[in-house]
């Protein structure tokens, strides 16, 4: 009785670590299929700080033209502090071609190798981002560092250690909520083949209601009509923040005690709905899926 | 019907009335059309599958034959379960496919002719280590299998080579692989000789056969070529419009379809205009090389007449070709395409 029961839960563990050990082999061979394309990252990388400069130009243009030191708490110092940091979450919680690649594998039927493997199509997803951003890091973190450190003259002195805690926690949170809410968005190919204008759509949301554009604090006059609740509240309580806005505004200091936890509550809330919405989706998905394409 | 005298356990596939429908919209001509189509659509139904019934035994190597679109690709779809069905059942190693349970994923495999399991831009040798992973084999097992089916095909050249520089005929060898290494007991074959040259064709043939038979390996293939069928198949199934026309053994199907023999004579001479026609059969004369089709039944009695009118260098006696008969029940399924009392014909013979 006993030994069965033994057997029964080493077999389980043992279940367990082989999926593991698959699990790190997807990782590995993402990782090197990754590598075969260095070059576009490189360039990436570099793209990623053209926006930016624009960004600290007009926002230079603003404090000169208005006469006042702070906007919703945010000196022309902070401002540049803050859209670099925005930059270092994004480089965490973009996804690109994340969606468009999940709906492009529904369409041209390659998604059917995940359907007759005994694979797990999501967990394999979170390997190859996991290997993409690897890479992207290896390639990006010199130019980054070099950003930050001629620009270290707008950041405010470094938060203490359980700021920093906290503040990579909620990076690393933003990277799987990232990820969770694109995974699920490409997989809406399996009811309309078509979804880049969804994409686009979510895009455009993602851009204005994650901080990437201006920080979630100049929301805060904006009234919803509700007595007492400004447009700051209301996006407070959606996904989009953890993204861009949150961490960077955890390193500035903007949110701190009380506040920090509830905000990495509610982003933990957030993540776990999306990891049950998306199984929910893929599995729904794979229901009414046509195989399509040969 | 067809090897009715195994037992029930060695049913290794079973379906039962399977049908799949697809709803498409009919995309129309133009642009007020296509306006219009922005607001109120067309649906059609496809029936891809409309009801089949098939039993196969362990070990079978069984070739599934039609037209473009005759179901064939769906059929191997629902078995493998990527697609559920409209209607109807299929449980193939006791599971229900499209459940899709990990333990069933285990023990089969698709190989579909163009798409690939191996990764496009890495060495195939990578997707094997994966798939030794997934499929968690055993990795002594592994090495035995790998270099086993690495040899037989004499790919191991290409191992390390990135998959999108290998040929077709080169990626197919290694798709093949690729999907055995675990060893499955049930194997689907979706047109895997498409495409390739003559030699390619018959390496996959030898290798088909002889993995077939050293592991009793139940086969599935579908495919357009009848030299995939004579080489490799004793039973073949003829589906057209989504039904099942015909089911039953190779031979059986040129007994039952044919009435004629294809007798051919190389004459000393080129005979006279309208000579040849005179035995009252439809003849072919290309210079001294005669072909005419004659009556099964009346073989025996015409053919001394014939070699003694003629002089006659070489004869030879042939049953029509395979790839004729089976174009004529596909023609005849067209033809005759409302009447699912053609089956039942075919199927009281």
């Amino acid at each position: 009785m006993s030994t069965a029961a033994n057997s029964e839960s080493h077999h389980t563990s043992c279940g367990w670590l082989l999926g593991l050990r698959s699990w790190w082999r997807m990782l590995i061979i993402c990782l090197e299929e990754r590598l075969a394309y260095r070059s576009d990252f490189a360039l990436g990388t570099v793209m990623r700080f053209l926006p930016i400069v624009t960004q600290v130009f007009l926002w230079t243009a603003v404090f000169a033209a208005s006469s006042r030191t702070d906007i919703a708490g945010y000196s022309r110092d902070n401002i540049v502090a803050y859209y670099l940091l925005t930059m270092v979450t994004r480089a965490f919680s973009s996804m690109p071609s994340l969606a468009g690649g999940i709906s492009r594998s529904v369409r041209d039927g390659s998604v059917k190798k995940y359907l007759i493997q005994p694979i797990d199509y999501v967990g394999f997803l979170l390997a190859s981002r996991i290997a993409h951003k690897l890479v992207y890091y290896i390639v990006a973190i010199l130019p980054f560092a070099a950003v930050l450190f001629f620009c270290r003259g707008y950041f405010p002195p470094a938060p203490d250690g359980l700021t920093i805690a906290a503040y990579i926690l909620s990076l690393l949170l933003s990277f799987l909520l990232g990820f969770f809410m694109e995974a699920t968005l490409g997989m809406i190919a399996f009811w309309f083949l078509e979804v880049s204008s969804i994409i686009f759509a979510y895009m455009l949301f993602q851009y204005l209601l994650s901080g990437h554009m201006f920080p979630i604090d100049m929301l805060a006059d904006i009234p919803t009509g509700i007595t007492g609740v400004s447009l700051a509240d209301v996006v407070r309580l959606l996904p989009f923040e953890y993204t861009a806005y949150f961490p960077a505004a955890v390193w500035l200091g903007k949110i701190t005690g009380w506040e920090l936890v509830r905000g990495l509550l509610i982003e933990i809330a957030w993540l776990v709905i999306m990891i049950g919405v998306c199984r929910f989706v893929w599995w729904r998905g794979t229901k009414r899926y046509s195989g399509f394409g040969g | 019907m067809y090897n009715s005298s195994e037992t029930k356990s060695d049913r290794i596939i079973e379906v039962n009335d399977l049908a799949k429908e697809y709803r498409v919209y009919d995309k129309p001509e133009g642009l007020w059309a296509s306006v219009r189509g922005l607001f109120r659509r067309e649906n059609r139904i496809i029936h891809a599958l409309r009801g089949v019934n098939l039993s196969v035994g362990r070990g079978e190597f069984l070739a599934m034959l039609g037209p473009n679109g005759a179901g064939k690709t769906t059929f191997l779809k629902l078995l493998s379960g990527i697609i559920t069905p409209t209607r109807g059942t299929a449980r193939v190693l006791r599971h229900l496919p499209w459940d899709r349970a990990d333990d069933f994923r285990r023990r089969f495999a698709l190989v579909m002719g163009q798409k690939n399991q191996l990764w496009w831009d890495l060495p195939a040798a990578e997707s094997f280590r994966l798939h030794q992973e997934i499929y968690r084999i055993d990795p002594a097992r592994f090495v035995k299998i790998h270099d086993e089916l690495v040899d037989m095909l004499g790919v191991s050249h290409l191992l390390g080579q990135p998959v999108r520089e290998l040929s077709l005929g080169e990626r197919m060898k290694l798709e093949l692989i690729a999907a055995l290494l675990h060893e499955p007991e049930v194997l689907f074959l979706d047109e895997p000789t498409i495409g390739l040259d003559v030699v390619a064709q018959h390496t996959i043939h030898e290798f088909l056969r002889h993995i077939q038979k050293q592991r009793s390996v139940t086969v599935i293939l579908t495919t357009h070529y009848m030299k995939d069928v004579a080489a490799l198949c004793e039973r073949v199934v003829v589906v057209t419009h989504g039904s099942i026309l015909y089911d039953g053994s190779l031979e059986q199907i040129v007994d039952r379809f044919t009435t004629h023999k294809v007798v051919t004579l190389d004459l000393e001479n080129a005979p006279a205009p309208g000579e040849m026609e005179r035995f009252g059969f439809s003849c072919e004369v290309h210079g001294p090389r005669v072909s005419l089709r004659i009556d099964r039944s009346r073989i025996a009695d015409v053919l001394p007449k014939l070699l003694s009118s003629q002089q006659v260098r070489d004869v030879s006696v042939e049953d029509v070709p395979l790839e004729e008969i089976v174009a004529g029940l596909f023609r005849g399924a067209e033809n005759r395409q409302a009447g699912t009392d053609l089956k039942q014909e075919v199927g009281a013979v």
